[in-house]
């Protein structure tokens, strides 16, 4: 039995992709291992920690209950991606000042998820803040750091207007 | 070497040490550049995958691959007999200073009997994950079930069935320390205070799961194998004892960890099992666990019982206490450091903070048809601290005595170190009594009971919860690790090199898995040597870069490798100065290095640089006299004296407010003082602390391994073992109290499990001071709401 593959076409990180792949691969195998994009990562495969979050056509989607042939035709944004355009800068620059990470392993989800909070930033409070990352399992910092980290991004931005 | 100095030159102005700094590995990481065990892809890489254990216990009758092997993308099936064969011979998880401990011999993957649902029995190795999960599926093994043992209660009962008749009974290990008269002072006592409290079973949950990649090159017959490991050395010395490689043919790389807490200290069947087919193929295979099979097969830990007695005067002066510990260990004791650590934990650390002088602790430790478990971060802390400021809240309420109260009249006090506990450890360098003043100050702590008693009147009901510790960090060699017998250094080293550019290298055996160690050897390096952080590069977790070292546990990288490093870093710096004396026509002792320069002491002006010292130590050799040709390198290691371990000590406060209608708590805020002795970096000790309360109110809250009677997981996904998230969480308020323990010249004690060790049992005492008034008593973690409406009467 050979696997069933598809040819897929779609833009990851502003570049175009076409690529032959299993139709069973979940997109986040995809980008790690056709594309080399190991930035996003797998920590259950199962949709519950957030570590395999990626953006998807503008939203946040959790990349391990995505199939790669599901992405044909989309755009998807990787860590990767977000970091060559800037978008998230400052917030990258507050996680490494506050500390609102050990290990890592969950920076990528959380900075993508955390990213939603910017993108029209309001005020919102650290429980809202808390209650908007609480998709996104970090064994490591205890999340008071992230959230400090998240809080003083969204202020700076408010505050710059 | 210069004993004299060493405190002002890490106390300088402007010194690097206490000062915080941010991560390069973090710069890295927040740009999805982290480089983890599973980022590491060589061309033509093999995946494995394991068909596992179904059942409990369970003999194992045939196996057949034939249908497996036909498979596309199959190139190896191995079962645990072929396994064997490759292997010097089975593992037995005992360790001589556990005197009477026994275990069954334990092969990497099960032969003729599965002991443990998820042990591994055949090993598919395919072109990819999802082939050689598609020809496990074929793999067929015929199974007759057997009994199963699973209630730790019952597990020396004489009609429970023995899971190893070999040992003769489901005993591990069983001890009993005692100090004093406790029968006495009970029967003295005007208050006896009698509990029992249950613990569930753990896992640690890194977020990256196990990893490992294993290389082979037969020509030079070396064995390369990266994987998510705490302790390279111990695993290159394991895997080449296990699969009989030359040790010093086997190199194992730690690249980024994605999590530990323990879990990646241990060894386990199936990474032995890729190893051995990277070996027998010649090509790099890799070992990914995945989600259900990191709950069905790391470690887990923490499953007790543990029956607790104390005694008081009326003032409440603690006369004695007793506990008896009942711990259920796994199907094996776990290689090579064993299932009996946490029981002895226990019986080392309960009741620690206090002056009594009256002690009795028993355990037994017993097999279990389960998860063979190990050392979790803050090994028997939670369960020890839960118990005995359990005991001592409800003296104090059946004394009338305020609980911070008790504590203040009961805990050793500050100026009577060196002394030795009722356990029978040594204890020095201790602040409890700072500690406690400093939380009653950082909780407003007269204010907060004000406020309790307001929302009491409205009908909410909120409670403040104390909890004082001890936590033993950085052992040393002579207990388990030395004396034990098992193969892992409690000795730490680090070589640093003066490059001829006048940059420094660091090389130290401890690792780092998100701590910061790496970030905190730099800052001690460049202190010590007077140099810019900038040019000081530190390398950790490459078995072919860096001295033998026990790497990282039982927080032990800084005040263990901390030490290394300073020590290393004097004698460079006396190389160095003494090169520039000859140089510059002065006395070594007349001058200072300071941002990268030698100046006059007291100057700061430069008189050559360390990249000209570097430029003539390495190239211009002529220049210098033949008695000082150093090699501008030192090494130095660290390792404690008599000593067991570092003992710190801490406070933990915590308010909550339980909802006696649902059981939920809500956590309001959350305090720890702490005396790690000197802080290094304060961000970085800060976000050990708020991460390890985390993980302990996990434990205290919602996580736990679930078996049935059959000996099967029930929870084995991140939706069924429930973990703290965000949203319930609290903001935590961290304070250390920095007494440097006199073992060492740097002063550093461990920090990175005083979090964890004291949560569950702040937040089990705060919740009971919630509800204290409806006559409910919670002793049984985690404290589910069905446990707490439990407690209240209500279901
Ligand atoms: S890996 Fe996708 S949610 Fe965990
Ligand atoms: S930093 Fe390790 S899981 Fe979040």
């Amino acid at each position: 039995m050979s696997e069933a593959t598809l040819e897929i076409s779609l833009t990851v990180n502003g570049e175009a992709v076409t690529k032959t792949v299993p139709v069973r691969q979940h997109l986040v195998d995809f980008l790690r291992t056709e594309l080399g994009l190991t930035g996003s990562h797998l920590g259950c495969e199962h949709g519950v920690c957030g570590a395999c979050s990626v953006r998807v056509d503008d939203a946040v989607v959790r990349g391990c209950l995505m199939l790669a042939v599901q992405a044909d035709g989309a755009e998807v944004v990787t860590v990767e991606g977000l970091t060559e355009t800037g978008e998230i800068a400052d917030l990258q620059k507050n996680f490494v000042e506050r500390n609102a990470m050990q290990c890592g392993y969950c920076t990528p989800g959380m900075l993508i998820t955390a990213s939603e909070l910017l993108r029209e930033p309001k005020p919102v409070s650290r429980e809202e803040i808390r209650g908007h990352l609480s998709g996104n399992f970090c064994r490591c910092t205890g999340y008071h750091a992230i959230v400090d980290a998240v809080e003083t991004t969204i202020n700076n931005r408010l505050e710059e207007g | 070497m210069n004993k004299e100095t060493p405190i002002t030159l890490l106390d300088k102005p402007n010194s690097y040490v206490g000062r915080t700094l941010s991560r390069d590995a973090a710069k890295r990481a927040v740009a999805g550049r982290g480089r983890y065990t599973d980022d590491i892809m060589p061309a033509r890489t093999l995946h494995a995958a394991f068909v596992r254990s179904p059942y409990g216990h369970a003999k194992i009758l045939s196996i057949d691959v034939d249908a497996a092997k036909q498979q596309p993308g199959v190139a190896l099936v191995m079962t645990g007999a072929e396994l064997a064969e490759m292997c010097t011979g089975p593992w037995v998880g005992t360790l001589v200073c556990f005197d009477g401990m026994k275990s069954e011999p334990q092969h990497p993957m099960a032969i003729d009997r599965a002991c443990w649902q998820g042990e591994p029995v055949v090993m598919v190795v395919a072109s990819s994950r999802a082939e050689a999960e598609d020809a496990a599926e074929l793999v067929t093994v015929e199974y007759e079930e057997l009994p199963v043992v699973i209630d730790k209660e019952t597990a020396l009962d004489k009609d429970t069935p023995v899971i190893h008749p070999n040992l003769g009974d489901n005993l591990a290990f069983e001890k009993t320390i005692e100090s004093g008269d406790v029968e006495k002072a009970v029967a003295d006592a005007d208050i006896v205070i009698e509990d029992t409290f249950t613990f569930g079973r753990h896992t640690a949950v890194s977020l990256e799961p196990r990893a490992l990649l294993a290389e082979y090159d037969p020509g030079t017959e070396r064995l390369t194998i990266h994987t998510s490991s705490q302790c390279p050395h111990m695993i290159q010395t394991v895997f080449a004892r296990t699969l009989g490689v030359p040790e010093h043919n086997v190199r194992i790389v730690a690249p980024d960890v994605g999590g530990s807490f323990g879990l990646k200290i241990h060894t386990f069947g199936d990474e032995v099992a890729a190893t051995a087919a990277a070996i027998k193929l010649a090509r790099p295979v890799k070992f990914v666990a995945d989600r259900l099979e990191s709950f069905a097969t790391d470690i887990h830990a923490r499953e007790n019982r543990v029956s607790g007695r104390i005694a008081v005067t009326k003032e409440g002066i603690i006369t004695s206490m007793d506990i008896d510990v009942r711990s259920g260990a796994g199907a094996y004791s776990q290689y090579p450091r064993t299932s009996v650590f946490e029981a002895n934990q226990i019986l080392n650390i309960t009741g620690g903070p206090y002056a009594h002088e009256n002690y009795r602790a028993k355990t037994q430790v017993v097999y279990l048809n389960k998860v063979p478990t190990s050392q979790y971060r803050a090994v028997g802390h939670p369960i020890g601290n839960s118990v005995g400021e359990s005991l001592v809240d409800q003296a104090a309420a059946a004394c009338g005595i305020d609980p911070m109260e008790i504590r203040r009249r009961n805990v050793m006090h500050d100026d009577s170190y060196p002394r030795v506990s009722a356990a029978g450890i040594e204890m020095r360098d201790l602040s409890h009594q700072q500690c406690l003043e400093t939380l009653v100050e950082r909780m407003g702590y007269d204010a907060l009971l004000e406020e309790q008693a307001e929302y009491r009147k409205k009908g909410i009901q909120r409670g403040i919860g104390i909890a004082a510790f001890i936590k033993g960090t950085a052992p040393g060699p002579a207990g388990y690790y030395g004396a034990g017998g098992a193969p892992i250094s409690s000795q730490d080293s680090c070589t640093i090199k003066l490059e001829p550019s006048g940059g420094v290298i660091c090389m130290v055996g401890v690792t780092d898995q998100g701590q910061g160690v790496d970030t905190v050897m730099g800052q001690i390096a460049a202190a010590t040597l007077g140099v810019p952080m900038e040019s000081v590069r530190v390398i950790e977790g490459d078995t072919d870069a860096v001295p033998y070292g026990g790497g990282t546990y039982a927080s032990r990288a800084t005040a263990i490798g901390g030490e290394a490093t300073y020590q290393a870093a004097m004698t460079l710096r006396a190389e160095i100065l003494e090169i520039a004396g000859v140089l510059l026509q002065a006395e070594p002792d007349t001058l200072d290095i300071v941002d990268g320069h030698v100046v006059d002491k007291g100057d700061t002006a430069s008189r050559i640089s360390l990249a000209e010292i570097g430029r003539i130590g390495h190239f211009q050799v002529a220049e210098l006299p033949n008695h000082i040709q150093h090699t501008l390198s030192a090494t130095h290691r660290f390792r404690l004296k008599d000593a067991l371990y570092i003992f710190t000590n801490g406070i933990q406060g915590a308010y909550v407010e339980v909802d006696t209608d649902t059981g939920f708590i809500k956590l309001l805020n959350h305090w720890v003082i702490e005396d790690c002795g000197r802080v290094i970096n304060p961000q970085l000790a800060d976000e050990q602390v708020r991460g390890g309360c985390v993980q302990g109110l996990g434990g205290a809250l919602y996580e736990e391994c679930v078996y049935d009677a059959a000996g099967q997981l029930q929870n084995a996904t991140l939706a069924d073992y429930l973990t703290p998230m965000a949203g319930e969480m609290p903001d935590i308020e961290v304070a250390h109290i920095q007494t440097h323990t006199g073992v060492s010249e740097l002063g550093a004690k461990g920090v990175g499990e005083s979090g964890t060790g004291a949560a569950p049992a702040v937040v089990m005492n705060a919740v009971n001071d919630a509800i204290r008034p409806f006559g409910g008593k919670v002793t049984a973690q985690p404290m589910s709401p069905e446990t707490i409406l439990k407690a209240l009467g209500k279901v």
